[in-house]
């Protein structure tokens, strides 16, 4: 009973740390290069929602003062820490752009092997080696 | 002007990018020249930098005028400014060089090709100068995103392995990049702040705490990923082997030794020695690691056929030099290893401009194997006398550099009593004496490469009178490569001044 109330009281991290593992194991796993990228995007997720979830507060409300609890006085506690918010912004962009970069060059790979799965690629690239090095014999 | 300097060595290549982007669209002819402006400034910059250090110390610049922690602080003291240097130059000198491989190999994508390359060093300067983890994370992608792509570009025959690799890399690189930003995520929620300095002084408060312990192992993991330190090494000798020589040699010197200053900072500055070398005790095991980093990049270069490849496995043992040498945790380890990420990343220069002439020269798409390098002494006379230098400089031969900072290694490990880490340096050393005088001895004495590439098929069955052919690069090219040389020799006089100068100041209070 005890464990359980502890993980339901942490239920974020454990959210975020289920997430991550789904995406390191697609990353490492598959062989797809396209659930590899996935896997990928989950990771960074994980590690969004994680930064987000800190900063969650009951009973809190945003950052601006027009829209704070009443009339009294500022506290903290009513309002919730924007800074990770504001970080994660960033960390969208970058996850963002990285797909990108990682899916231009999944579209070349696919280009010039004609395949995403990964053990294709390696029979491909190894085929191209080879009548390269019985050439690079016959000359020398 | 020169108050705003740690903020015109990112902002100046930054602008140089856009630009690039924008007036490749109207001239391609504007790209060169607008890259050299931006990384001059750069270079003139870090100059500037390392010049007001030494007269007033350490800089603390506020972006945008907002005081630390609220706000981003740029901080340059003697460390960094050694090594914005170092970017800097490597970034400047290199530009030169790769111009005529760029336009042979990517006459379309000149433009990206430019601003990828001014956006990467920007990045790698950023990370060098913040002072803040966070707005490091952002850095750490900027350089690595354009990385990835310069590294995917790629060239002739390569280009779909590049790619591959280069995907491969993104994999690696990403979780890398992900474990440093949980890592900071774990200290942010434990201190609430995000500065460096800010850190180091809440801090030590809070040692004994799980979350500083998960954020550090957290940390380190995955600045070990992008640095490449042995078992993780997997996406490095591909990436840069089968990248374009002109990406090639900007980012195999670059990458791997700012990643060593961005693990020295956070060991140092953010969890502070007592934290990094005596509340947790892993300085034994890492030099363990270390060593077998360097033992296993050796054999694996001595396995190699081709020459990037061989290169690249070389800068895998690098890595293990300056990992080992730091976690020794005494001053000599510790300077042997600050001086080695300087005299590394001009060796590492050199080498590959090297390779990218013989690539330019005799195989224009397409890996150079050891075999191709045979008469390679009477074909190219001055490419090869500088091939020569960085490889005595590899293997520690003395008026050149890399001598000095193995000897600050072995000292630094024979005073931690870490005599397996000295071994592993020898024998290092040893296999490194192999590598090169093997190619040294097909260079002179070998026959002229089989395959050239400019149908030249015919000349090979009578080709005696070979040593009459001199073939050597355009000045363009060997200019930057002599100058990286001359480098090599000038660091390994100038030693006792970087050390007790810069790296004795730059560590004095940690060790």
């Amino acid at each position: 009973m005890d464990v359980l109330g502890y993980i339901i009281s942490k239920y974020n991290y454990w959210g975020f740390v289920l997430l991550m593992m789904v995406g390191m194991y697609a990353m490492i796993v598959k062989n797809n290069l396209m659930k590899k990228i996935l896997g990928m995007n989950i990771l960074q997720t994980a590690i969004i929602l994680f930064f987000v979830s800190t900063s969650a507060k009951t009973k809190a409300t945003l950052p601006i003062l027009e829209h704070g609890h009443g009339d009294h006085a500022i506290h903290a506690v009513d309002y919730i820490n924007p800074l990770p918010h504001v970080l994660m912004l960033t960390a969208i962009v970058v996850s963002v752009a990285t797909l990108g970069v990682a899916l231009a060059l999944a579209l070349k790979v696919y280009k010039e092997y004609g395949t995403l799965e990964e053990d294709e690629i390696f029979e491909a690239q190894k085929k191209k080696l080879n009548p390269e090095m019985q050439e690079g014999e016959v000359n020398s | 002007m020169s108050s705003h300097f740690p903020a015109i060595i990112i902002i100046a290549p930054l602008i140089a990018g856009f630009l690039i982007s924008l007036s490749s669209l109207a001239n391609r002819r504007f790209c060169f020249p607008i890259a050299v402006a931006g990384l001059g400034i750069a270079f003139y910059s870090s100059i500037g930098l390392i010049v007001s250090v030494f007269e007033k110390g350490v800089i603390q610049y506020r972006l945008g005028g907002w005081a630390p922690p609220m706000g981003i602080e740029y901080r340059i003291d003697y460390l960094n400014a050694f090594v914005l240097i170092m970017v800097s130059g490597v970034a400047f000198v290199n530009i030169f060089a790769v111009k005529k491989t760029a336009e042979r190999d990517l006459p379309e994508k000149l433009g990206p090709f430019y601003s990828l390359y001014v956006l990467f060093t920007a990045g790698l300067l950023g990370i060098t100068a913040t002072g803040d983890a966070f707005n490091l994370y952002v850095l750490l992608e900027i350089a690595a995103l354009t990385g990835y792509a310069l590294i995917g570009i790629g060239s002739g025959q390569n280009s779909g392995r590049a790619a591959h690799s280069a995907l491969n890399y993104i994999f690696m690189g990403t979780i890398g990049a992900s474990f440093y930003l949980l890592g900071i995520g774990y200290l942010y929620i434990a201190t609430g702040t995000l500065n460096m300095a800010d850190l180091a002084r809440v801090l030590p408060s809070l040692f004994g705490s799980n979350v500083i312990m998960a954020a550090f192992a957290i940390c380190m993991t995955g600045l070990f990923m992008k640095m490449a330190l042995f078992p993780m090494h997997g996406w490095l000798p591909n990436a840069y082997a089968y990248s374009s020589p002109a990406a090639a040699s900007l980012i195999a010197p670059l990458t791997t030794k700012v990643m060593i200053y961005v693990m020295i900072r956070i060991c140092l500055f953010v969890f502070t020695p007592a934290f990094s070398f005596e509340f947790i005790n892993i300085k034994g095991a890492m030099v363990i690691v270390a060593s077998v980093a360097i033992v296993a990049g050796s054999l694996f270069a001595l396995s190699q056929k081709s020459l990037t490849k061989m290169l690249t496995y070389i800068i895998v043992a690098e890595v293990g030099y300056m990992v080992g040498g730091f976690w020794l945790g005494n001053k000599e380890g510790m300077t042997g290893s600050i001086l080695h990420i300087a005299n590394d990343a001009v060796m590492t220069l050199c080498l590959f401009l090297a390779a990218g002439i013989f690539a330019y020269k005799i195989k224009p798409r397409g890996e150079i194997l050891i075999k191709d390098l045979g008469s390679m002494f009477s074909r190219m006379p001055v490419t090869m006398g500088a091939f020569v230098v960085a490889g005595l400089s590899i293997i520690g031969v003395p008026p050149a550099c890399g001598f000095f900072s193995k000897w600050y290694l072995i000292l630094g490990g024979i005073k931690a009593g870490q005599y397996w880490f000295c071994a592993a340096l020898i024998f290092s050393s040893l296999v490194n004496v192999i590598l090169f005088f093997r190619i040294f001895e097909s260079a002179f004495f070998g026959s002229t490469c089989s395959n050239h590439e400019h149908g030249s098929a015919h000349e090979t069955g009578h080709h005696n009178d070979h040593e009459a052919v001199i073939d050597e690069a355009p000045a363009s090219m060997l200019v930057p490569l002599l100058v990286s040389t001359a480098m090599l020799i000038v660091l390994g006089f100038g030693t006792k001044f970087i050390v007790t100068q810069i790296i004795e100041k730059a560590i004095s209070g940690m060790i």
